[in-house]
This record gives C-alpha cells, sequence and structure tokens, in this order.
C-alpha cells in the first residue's frame, strides 16, 4: 500500500481504540449507539462473525450473523465506525474458512461451531 | 481566488464526528512554490503562478531553468496559474496547505481524466445501443444507428457524437469539501472522488 496511504489510515486507526482480536467463526457481542432525538443509547447484537472484509484499511468490515426469532439477520459493521461502542468476544469458533457464508444453508444443529478452546487463552487485546 | 497544487495518491474512508461516512481522496498538497507574479500593467492581467514538484535539471529547458532562478528555486515538474490570488504573495514563497485551505471548505479541483482510448458511442456518449438482440440484430448492438437523413441535407452535420477518443482531458471537478487537513505532512481529505490516476498533478481551487 502507498506508505502516504498508510499514514492516513494508521492516524484514524490509532484513534479507535478497544478493537478486540476477533475473526470469522467467533461469536460476538457489537455494543451499537442508537440515537432517538436527542438521547443515546446502547444496543446489543450478538451472533457469528462470518466475514472481515478489507482487513488492515480504513474500509474494513464485519458481518455478524444472528437467528432473531427464527429469522436470520446479518449486520454489516464498518470497524471504525464511531457508532460501534464496542465489541465483546463472547465465544471462539473454530472454523476451517475465512467466510462462512455455508452457514446461510444452514440452520439448527448444522449451523453450530465448534469452540476453539486453545484460542481463549491467547486473545489478547489488540 | 486562491489554490495550491498537489498531487492525488489514493482513496480511503473517512468518518466524521457525527458517525457519517464519506469516501474520500488523498492529496498531497505544496509545498508550492511561487514562481511568477503577474500583474494588470505589464500582463494584462493580475494572476500568481506556482510550482510544485522536483523535476530534474537535465530533463529541464534552459529557458525554464532561467524562469525558475527567478523565484531562487530548483525546476518544478508542475506549474499553474491562479488568477487574482486573494491572498497576498511574493516571489519565492513557500505555500503550504494549512496556509490557503481550512476544514470545511467547499473547493473545485482540475484534473486530468485517465484516457481510456478509443471507444465506441456506448460508453462515451451513453448511448443505449440497439436495444435488443432478436429480430434480425446480430452484429449491431452497440452501433450508434442513423448519423443523417437522405438526399438532403445529404451530409452528416459536424458534431455529431460518434466513436473516438475519450478520456485523458482536462476535467474540473466543482464543489467537494475539505474532510481533513494534516498540516504537518501537507496532506488534504477530500470528499469524494477527483479525477484522473493515482500519482497525477490535480490543481485545487478556492
Amino acid at each position: 500500500m502507498n506508505p502516504i496511504i498508510k499514514f492516513v489510515e494508521s492516524s484514524f486507526r490509532e484513534a479507535k481504540t478497544g478493537i478486540p482480536n476477533f475473526k470469522a467463526g467467533d461469536t460476538v457481542n457489537v455494543h451499537v449507539k442508537i440515537k432517538e432525538g436527542n438521547k443515546e443509547r446502547i444496543q446489543n447484537f450478538q451472533g457469528v462473525v462470518i466475514q472481515r472484509k478489507n482487513t488492515n484499511t480504513n474500509g474494513e468490515t464485519f458481518t455478524v450473523r444472528k437467528i432473531s426469532s427464527g429469522i436470520a439477520v446479518e449486520r454489516i459493521f464498518p470497524i471504525l465506525s464511531p457508532s460501534i461502542d464496542k465489541i465483546e468476544v463472547v465465544r471462539k469458533g473454530s472454523v476451517r474458512r475465512a467466510r462462512l457464508y455455508y452457514l446461510r444453508h444452514k440452520e439448527g444443529k448444522g449451523a453450530r461451531i465448534k469452540e476453539n478452546k486453545k484460542a481463549e487463552s491467547t486473545s489478547a487485546q489488540e | 481566488m486562491s489554490g495550491l497544487i498537489g498531487k492525488k495518491i489514493g482513496m480511503t474512508r473517512y468518518f466524521d464526528n457525527d458517525g457519517r461516512s464519506f469516501g474520500c481522496t488523498v492529496v498531497e498538497v505544496g509545498p508550492c512554490v511561487v514562481t511568477q507574479l503577474k500583474t494588470l500593467e505589464k500582463d494584462g492581467y493580475n494572476a500568481v503562478q506556482l510550482g510544485f514538484g522536483e523535476k530534474k535539471e537535465k530533463n529541464t529547458s534552459k529557458a525554464l531553468i532561467g524562469h525558475f532562478k527567478k523565484s531562487g528555486t530548483t525546476p518544478k515538474a508542475k506549474v499553474a496559474e491562479f488568477k487574482d490570488f486573494s491572498k497576498s504573495v511574493n516571489l519565492g514563497d513557500i505555500l503550504n496547505v494549512a496556509d490557503i485551505f481550512s476544514e470545511g471548505d467547499f473547493v473545485d479541483v482540475i484534473g486530468t481524466s485517465k484516457g481510456r482510448g478509443f471507444q465506441g458511442v456506448v460508453k462515451r456518449h451513453g448511448f443505449s445501443g440497439v436495444g435488443g438482440q432478436t429480430h434480425g440484430q446480430h452484429n449491431r448492438q452497440r452501433h450508434p444507428g442513423s448519423v443523417g437523413s437522405c438526399s438532403f441535407p445529404a451530409r452528416t452535420f459536424p458534431g455529431l457524437r460518434m466513436a473516438g477518443r475519450m478520456g485523458n482531458q482536462r476535467v474540473k471537478v466543482q464543489n467537494l469539501q475539505v474532510l481533513k487537513l494534516f498540516p504537518e505532512k501537507n496532506l488534504m481529505l477530500i470528499s469524494g472522488s477527483l479525477p484522473g490516476a493515482n500519482n497525477s498533478f490535480v490543481i485545487i481551487e478556492k
């Protein structure tokens, strides 16, 4: 990448702290700031990360998939978005792919992801 | 009017304080050197000529070397003129990005668009082509159609839009917002895209 672009992007990335180390297959709880009139409240969106796109750039996004009252919901978050208050890693998953699109065709027991117990000790904060 | 010359670096993403996301272009703006002052008495109009970007002396003509010597600088790769410069400057002054621009300004950007080569009318002028693929159309999906009438006027009118060279032209994009400045590195983030390839020169007017 161009060193000047790298400098610009790193200046924004450093400003956004508290992004934990997570990857596809992990279950995360995203605290989203929601504005209602003048008030601001926090809404949680918990689900499985099915992909991280454009990593190591300012345009990085991640997709969280959850089953909400029987209906699958996918939400794409820009990782530097100011409306993200906090990202919690709830559970580390063990998967063999970076993009878990296959989860879209599975439901119930088939859509389970094995827990990666080794990773827990090394899940240091970025 | 005022402005500076810059170099387009590339694009990235920016979030403002309200949480809005912008696609934006990173431009290296300045340091520019004042290489000539044009005056109403001598040249017939008031303008400031700026130079930006280094150039080897062996690639510069003797006439231009002499021109840059007058302002006491090394040869510059890009030179541009700004009519009725709103800031008062002297010959040889060095202008940085923060001297002219501030965050939130609206600017016009001039660049040379990417050359597309010889293109047909569908890409070049937005013609819609023939529309269908059936009813006997087998070799004319992207053709321009008729270019004129019959024995009257017996000619094709000048200016009719046809296929030809596309791009590599001077393009001005107006009313782009300056999102952020990095004064210590002479960098500027401009909302949206700019004409031209990365590493090409752009003129930024305010």
